[in-house]
């Protein structure tokens, strides 16, 4: 308990120190049903493999610091001594396989566990992966109603989540290590994922399959708040841009339309409609950008404009030329869409 | 032997000098324009010299061609001119061009558009990429050498893939004497 303590504690300060954004990725922390069961198989797995370190170490050094045998003529090839070392290498051979079939035997009923969960009324989600983003839509039967974000999953506390989730390009794979374990995203073929958060907070994950240069600034959050606070959340979602009112922003709308932006984003309530890139309807809302890379304030985002490749080289967003006063007018802008 | 080491030697140093595989992500960022000093006809009356056609610098860069593909797609070249074989605008991988095959020519019509319902996007896309789309537009009718340019997707075959198609007379060997399973369907 005490050395689970001090792990999470050693992740949570280490994440603290690289991110802005308070949250926590942790293996050895969980805040889901299924994330709880794979934690009890690694800490059984732990225990296991530590006893069997100690054991062999100790068995080592024995060997080690044992003083040299009799002189050679005393030799005798079958002795009591050489019956009793054959005991001993038969034992230990006895509970190697045993320990490890236990272990065998305990992931596979953790695998069924996990499987034989089934959810009640839940909440579906979708995930596509993108070279290097996570594109989240909340579908509905509405289509006027559905919400598609990027990077930053909601939910609500105590209610499962059914994820569907694809790709658009190349194999990614979904973990968020304090809820559940990992899922694939596969192109063309849709693979399905559900879980539950039990507790409030916010959780980083990241993709857990090489997807090429960008694989390491490829995470998410995955908020978990009260349905109260979810709900609004989506309510917020759901709505289209508003057109902005101060002059500034009207100019960097203009320049938004009327540019390269345009050919990728979509903003809806506005003629961008394109789902190359994240939909930055309410990008504003959003507290980090470039999927987990940078947090989201006005330097970030001009400096990901101007030059996204310094930031993240090989991305899929061009540099884009401007001069000064289109960029704060196009800042001005994005701010607005809260 | 030695002869052997200086081969492969040479060989390295040949392929390390090799631009098909370098990705440079740093690309200038202006907004494509018009190439200047492009001409839509051979013919150049007077005696003045033929200006040398503008070359397009992605046309021996394999990453360069994948990623006018992916373009290709994502700016919606798709819609009009499909996967090359045309459909609202005029197929890509024959030899027939209109408005002329020199890469120039092509950009031009990007980038300018053309009458009857090519638009012109020139400040949407910057010029790199439009040159990325280019070489992947002539990689279609086979004008870019075969280490560069993608193969062609399955689907574009007329013949479906030899492994995709069921034998005609599928030879299923069956023990003696068991009757033949009847097919749900």
């Amino acid at each position: 308990m005490k050395g689970r303590f001090i792990s999470a504690c050693g992740v949570s300060v280490f994440l603290a120190g690289c991110s802005g954004l308070q949250s926590s990725q942790s293996v050895v922390n969980p805040e889901g049903l299924q994330a709880a069961r794979i934690d009890h198989l690694f800490w059984l797995m732990f225990w296991v493999c530590t006893i069997a370190f100690v054991i062999t170490i100790a068995a080592l050094s024995r060997a080690v610091l044992r003083k040299r045998e009799t002189p050679v003529e005393n030799f005798r090839p079958v002795d009591r001594a050489e019956a009793t070392k054959t005991r001993v290498v038969a034992v230990a051979i006895a509970i190697t396989v045993l320990s490890l079939f236990g272990l065998l035997v305990s992931s596979i009923l953790t695998g069924k566990a996990i499987a034989s969960l089934h959810p009640q009324n839940p909440l579906t989600i979708e995930v596509v992966g993108h070279q290097w983003w996570w594109e989240i839509r909340y579908p509905n039967s509405d289509a006027s109603k559905t919400v598609i974000t990027a990077n930053e999953i909601h939910v609500p506390v105590g209610t499962p989540v059914v994820m569907n989730s694809t790709s658009r390009d190349v194999i990614h794979s979904f973990w968020a290590p304090n809820i559940h374990g990992k899922r694939d995203l596969i192109p063309g073929y849709q693979t399905a994922l559900w879980f539950q958060a039990d507790k409030e907070g916010t959780y980083r994950g990241q993709c857990a399959e090489f997807c090429g240069h960008q694989h390491a600034h490829m995470a998410f959050f995955l908020v978990a708040e009260t349905p109260e606070k979810f709900n609004a959340w989506l309510q917020q979602q759901r709505t289209s841009a508003k057109d902005p009112q101060d002059a500034a922003a009207q100019k960097g709308q203009q320049f938004f339309l009327s540019h390269t932006c345009v050919m990728c984003h979509t903003v809806r309530g506005t003629i961008a409609g394109s789902n190359v890139g994240p939909d930055l309807t309410h990008l504003a809302s959003r507290q980090t950008i470039a999927a987990g890379t940078l947090p989201n304030n006005p330097g970030n985002l001009g400096g990901w404009i101007i030059n996204s490749q310094s930031i993240k080289p090989g991305n899929r967003m061009p540099p884009n030329q401007m001069n000064s006063d289109d960029l704060q007018s196009l800042l001005t802008y994005l701010e607005t869409l809260k | 032997m030695k002869i052997h080491l200086i081969l492969s030697t040479v060989l390295l140093l040949v392929l390390v000098a090799c631009t098909r595989e370098t990705r440079d992500f740093q690309q200038p960022a202006a907004l494509s324009e018009p190439a200047s000093g492009v001409h839509m006809s051979e013919l150049h009356p007077g005696g003045a010299p033929v200006p040398k056609p503008i070359t397009n610098p992605f046309e021996s860069n394999a990453y360069g061609v994948s990623e006018g593909k992916r373009l290709y797609e994502s700016y919606n070249c798709v819609g009009c001119h499909a996967h090359g074989g045309g459909g609202i605008g005029p197929p890509l991988i024959d030899l027939k061009w209109i408005y002329g095959a020199e890469p120039a020519n092509v950009y031009a019509t990007i980038v300018e558009g053309r009458p009857n319902g090519m638009p012109s996007f020139r400040g949407k896309i910057p010029e790199n990429q439009v040159w990325e789309i280019v070489a992947y537009v002539r990689s279609l009718s086979g004008q870019l050498s075969k280490d560069v340019s993608g193969g062609r997707e399955d689907h574009m075959y007329g013949k479906k893939a030899e492994s995709s198609t069921p034998k005609e007379n599928p030879k299923i060997s069956r023990p003696l004497g068991n009757p033949v399973p009847e097919h749900k369907q």
